[in-house]
């Protein structure tokens, strides 16, 4: 028992490991992930980009305004978020609507809804290749170790946590699937399940609905927390959003 | 939205006798009109109907859209390069849905 205990404590992967999701696509799957040209998101960062360059309505200065061209400036911002920005933890789409309603005097964008899902994908978009953050400010710990117990944190009817499936299962099979390390290195992305671009948070809801939980609140700080950790768990691994997954 | 994005992908430039790929790609949700939403109401069906394609003013590809295709739909087909002109697209659907895109193709 005491043996199964501890090997059951550092069941978390070995960084050598790690990979992204997109090695258990399906050659045409990933086809469409690495050609522009094919890829449905890459409607979403057209959008994006106009969103970046447009002023809104009320005169406002428009993103690129402030931040200039996002290929220079956000060309690695993707890869520290979620952050804290006053004393919220927040994650990029939060980011994104902080600088909406208060240097452009609109309202927030619902979670999940076009222009912010398209905004958020442009900025991602630029740290495209870039290593994720390693997270290691001594700000985040708290949230990071909160995000952790989340993780680990058995839920719902099924009463399955995080961990269970993807840090000590993965590679073997879910219904059919091959069950993934689940590594948020292509959000927001394009899933065919979804017809649509989706953020990770609409992800993690996804599972939680799974194991028949109650899922928390898009925007929540425990899905943000939750969103904080998995980050810093692929730390290191390079961004591909927006990735496409089936 | 004014105009759903399109994307348009042609290469620039082809040898006359050529085969060119041409790619178009358009956002639409696609919606057949059978799916109901979390309330249990059924979702007003949204679909494009059909998508042409003309080089210099004459058709050379149509297509009628129907129920079974997924959102975002990609039409991909060939064609034999033999002079440079423009190509025109044109999505047309429900809700007097319409979308127009252009892309030249030079032919050397």
């Amino acid at each position: 028992m005491l043996v199964a205990h501890a090997l059951w404590a550092q069941a978390e992967i070995p960084l050598d490991q790690r990979q992204s999701g997109s090695v258990l696509l399906s050659p045409s799957n990933l086809a469409l992930q690495n050609d522009p040209g094919l890829h449905p998101a890459s409607l979403w960062l057209l959008e994006g980009e106009a969103l970046w360059k447009t002023p809104p309505s009320n005169n406002a200065p428009s993103c690129a305004s402030c931040h200039g061209d996002a290929q220079t400036s956000m060309r690695d911002v993707a890869t520290r978020y979620p952050r804290p920005r006053g004393a919220q933890l927040q994650n990029l789409e939060g980011q994104i609507n902080q600088c909406r309603v208060q240097r452009q005097h609109q309202p927030a964008w619902p979670w999940e809804s076009a222009p912010l899902l398209s905004v958020t994908s442009w900025v991602a978009h630029q740290a495209k290749g870039k290593a994720i953050d390693d997270f290691a400010s001594p700000h985040l710990k708290a949230d990071l170790a909160a995000g952790r117990d989340l993780f680990f944190q058995r839920m719902g009817q099924i009463n399955l946590s995080c961990a269970q499936c993807h840090d000590q299962r993965w590679g073997q099979k879910l219904a059919g699937v091959v069950i993934p390390q689940a590594h948020p290195t292509g959000y927001p992305l394009y899933r065919l399940e979804w017809q649509g671009v989706g953020s990770l948070q609409r992800r993690l809801r996804n599972c939680m609905n799974a194991v028949r939980a109650e899922p928390y609140a898009l925007g929540s700080l425990e899905l943000t927390r939750l969103e904080l950790y998995l980050m810093w768990r692929a730390r290191g691994m390079p961004l591909e959003a927006p990735a496409l997954r089936p | 939205m004014a105009q759903a994005r399109t994307l348009i992908t042609v290469p620039a430039q082809a040898k006359r006798g050529e085969l060119v790929l041409v790619r178009a790609l358009i956002q639409h949700p696609m919606e057949n009109g059978f799916r109901h939403d979390e309330n249990g109401r059924r979702i007003a069906r949204d679909m494009i109907q059909s998508f042409r394609c003309s080089f210099n003013g004459k058709e050379v590809f149509r297509a009628d859209l129907q129920g079974g295709i997924a959102a975002n739909p990609l039409m991909q087909f060939t064609l034999l390069a033999q002079e440079s002109g423009t190509l025109e697209f044109l999505w047309e659907g429900d809700n007097n849905f319409r979308a127009q895109a252009k892309a030249q193709l030079l032919v050397t």
